[in-house]
């Protein structure tokens, strides 16, 4: 049966809820409960009391009465509760008289502190200058928070130059290991397949005029330039620079950061700086290791596909990358290297301190992070250009 | 119970008759909490059987179990709000799953389920919002968001300061006798053990079994094992007593 209160004369229900409303002489009102009041059954509604009360204002008590009650569990109990709100509204008394002695109880335990009206919200959504002017507002202390973590990795660096940073040596080879041989095999099947793709693209092209051989020089260039620097650079972010999030996250969560601190500790200096470092050091020697990939990748579709000789693209890939690509790619992929690890540490670092903000942290790492790689190789690619190299 | 080979405690057997308040005891470490996760299903025995009603709970299949299970209700020691979730959506979830209230009726019971633990009013907040205490008397309002007949506690008073845990042990024994519940508890706070529980469990670290139970303050001073009357006594009770 639903909500509705099922009104039996006979004050007897077989199944479901049931309540009878009596009006005595005396300006009393007796609500007869009978019958299996459980949630199964809905919870029922007070609105009839409320009319009954409206049509005779003589009425000045309430009573509940047990009157075949078969089982009850909170159901009856929220109505209790309703009908004794209504009657401290209207100012009746109200009486649980001879009900199971655990109603009364929990109708007591449940008034027993009062509602804190003040902790409730303020409910509305903002109007929409409101809302502009804090997102604002956060943004620009988003932007202090990055800016002066920054400055505390710069100071933790100069600690370190001078020996007086505190690292476990074990914390930073861990973080060498993480960031370095465990990625080598997802960096090698995605320079691989970047090697081969690049190829595939550019013999379209070369074809139509029978350059085939310089698929060599344009896979050599693509990948030391851009490619390598930057598909590495992405995909640490999301293998390193999320775990760097959700590590110093957890550690937020479970004050293990505080108690850096009170041991006068710098947690930058003890978590931040080896994992900066490691992925600083890491990057460019995966750099290189994707450059060899990425090539060899270009040199398997030039034999296999293009019908080139292998020296002959050999020899052309010598001929066509000179040092200063390499150079170019190669300091990329050191300030990527501390772009991911600084905005992995960073969103850990803010991490709030609940099991939802980790994974906050670590989204927001990645997201942070790829798109600092692709302003700084924007700004790269300007700087060269203007340089001319 | 036993964890890959290694044996935390054999041969425990004991019953919880309906209505106790029903306390596992023993030091730190010699499986209480492991007892509980099994009796709630979270870990499954090495061997042996746990029945409910009769009825085996551990060979029950695992739909029949689910229904067994919903009338549980479980403390976890620090709450384990859903941290997502505001304290009213906390309490709601129970309720949405398994009745068919409509969502104001939803809003009404956990109203007054977190007015029950003494929450009224912080409906909106999110876990990360309250205290400790606060954060475990949320838990119990979830526990008992479906009228449970069996409650489980996992160290209900630990980390609260002395009123606080002595007021969750007056809310559990409120809420043992007005919902008629049975309540498990595992807990080696002498002060609450003391005032609400009325039979008992001792698990020994030692024999890696259960030695002695009944009722805690009986034990304290008849038990046959030095070591249980230690434990109740905080090994202080046998030279100053009689």
């Amino acid at each position: 049966m639903t909500a509705a209160i099922r009104r039996d004369k006979a004050g007897k229900t077989s199944s479901g809820n049931g309540v009878e409303l009596r009006t005595g002489d005396a300006g009393a009102l007796t609500l007869r409960l009978c019958g299996h009041w459980r949630i199964g059954h809905g919870l029922a509604a007070i609105g009839d009391i409320e009319a009954l009360l409206d049509r005779e204002p003589h009425i000045r008590t309430v009573r509940a009465e047990d009157h075949g009650l078969e089982s009850w569990d909170s159901s009856l109990v929220s109505y209790l509760l309703k009908v004794s709100d209504l009657c401290a509204r209207r100012k009746l008394d109200f009486d649980t008289g001879d009900l199971p002695a655990g109603v009364p109880r929990l109708l007591t335990l449940a008034r027993a502190v009062p509602v804190k009206a003040d902790a409730a919200r303020g409910g509305g959504a903002d109007s929409l200058p409101v809302r502009i002017g804090r997102s604002v507002l956060e943004g620009w202390r988003g932007a202090d928070q990055a800016i002066s973590f920054l400055g505390e990795i710069v100071l933790g660096l100069g600690r370190m130059m001078s020996g007086r940073a505190r690292f476990r040596g074990v914390d930073f080879l861990q973080a060498l290991q993480d960031a370095g041989a465990a990625s080598l095999p997802i960096v090698t099947i995605v320079s691989l397949l970047i090697g081969l793709t690049v190829a595939f693209v550019g013999a379209i092209q070369l074809r139509q005029f029978g350059a085939d051989i310089y698929v060599a020089n344009l896979v050599g260039l693509a990948m030391t330039r851009e490619m390598a620097a930057l598909m590495t650079a992405i995909v640490l972010s999301g293998r390193i620079g999320a775990a760097y999030a959700a590590q110093l996250g957890t550690m937020q969560g479970n004050e293990e950061i505080d108690a850096l601190s009170t041991i006068g500790i710098s947690p930058i200096d003890f978590l931040v700086l080896p994992r900066v470092l490691a992925l600083a050091l890491m990057m460019p020697l995966l750099f290189i290791y994707s450059c060899f990939l990425g090539i060899f990748g270009g040199y398997i579709v030039g034999v296999s596909m293009l019908g080139l000789s292998g020296s002959a693209y050999i020899i052309q890939t010598q001929n066509g990358v000179h040092m200063i690509h390499f150079w170019v790619g190669f300091s990329k992929s050191v300030v990527f290297g501390m772009l991911v690890a600084y905005a992995g540490a960073l969103r850990g670092m803010q991490a709030g301190r609940s099991a939802q903000a980790v994974g906050v942290a670590a989204t927001s790492a990645v997201v942070t992070s790829i798109v600092l790689i692709i302003v700084v190789d924007a700004i790269f690619a300007v700087m060269t250009n203007l340089l001319g190299i | 119970m036993a964890f890959s080979g290694f044996v935390v405690q054999r041969d425990v057997s004991f019953q919880v008759p309906t209505g106790d308040i029903f306390v596992i005891m023993g030091a730190s470490g010699c499986g209480k909490s492991t007892l509980l996760k099994h009796m709630i299903g979270l870990v499954e025995p090495a061997a042996g059987d746990i029945r409910y009603d009769g009825k085996s709970f551990t060979g029950a299949a695992p739909q029949e179990r689910a229904v067994m299970s919903r009338r549980f209700g479980v403390l976890f020691q620090s709450g384990a709000l859903w941290s997502s979730m505001t304290l009213a959506e906390n309490v709601s979830v129970p309720l949405s799953q398994y009745t068919k209230l409509k969502p104001v009726e939803i809003d009404e019971l956990v109203s007054l389920k977190l007015a029950l633990v003494g929450l009224g009013g912080f409906e909106d907040f999110y876990p990360s919002e309250i205290s400790g205490g606060m954060r475990k008397r949320a838990g119990l309002a979830r526990a008992i968001a479906l009228d449970p007949d069996i409650l489980f506690f996992d160290e209900p008073s630990a980390g609260l300061d002395p009123l606080s845990s002595r007021r969750l042990d007056d809310l559990i024994l409120e809420l043992r006798d007005s919902l008629g519940a049975t309540v498990v508890i595992v807990s080696h706070e002498l002060a609450s053990i003391f005032a609400i529980a009325n039979n008992s469990v001792f698990l020994d670290a030692e024999s890696r079994t259960a030695i002695d139970g009944g009722d805690p303050k009986e034990l304290r001073d008849h038990s046959p094992h030095v070591g249980v009357r230690d434990f109740l006594s905080r090994g202080e009770g046998q030279d100053s007593g009689s």
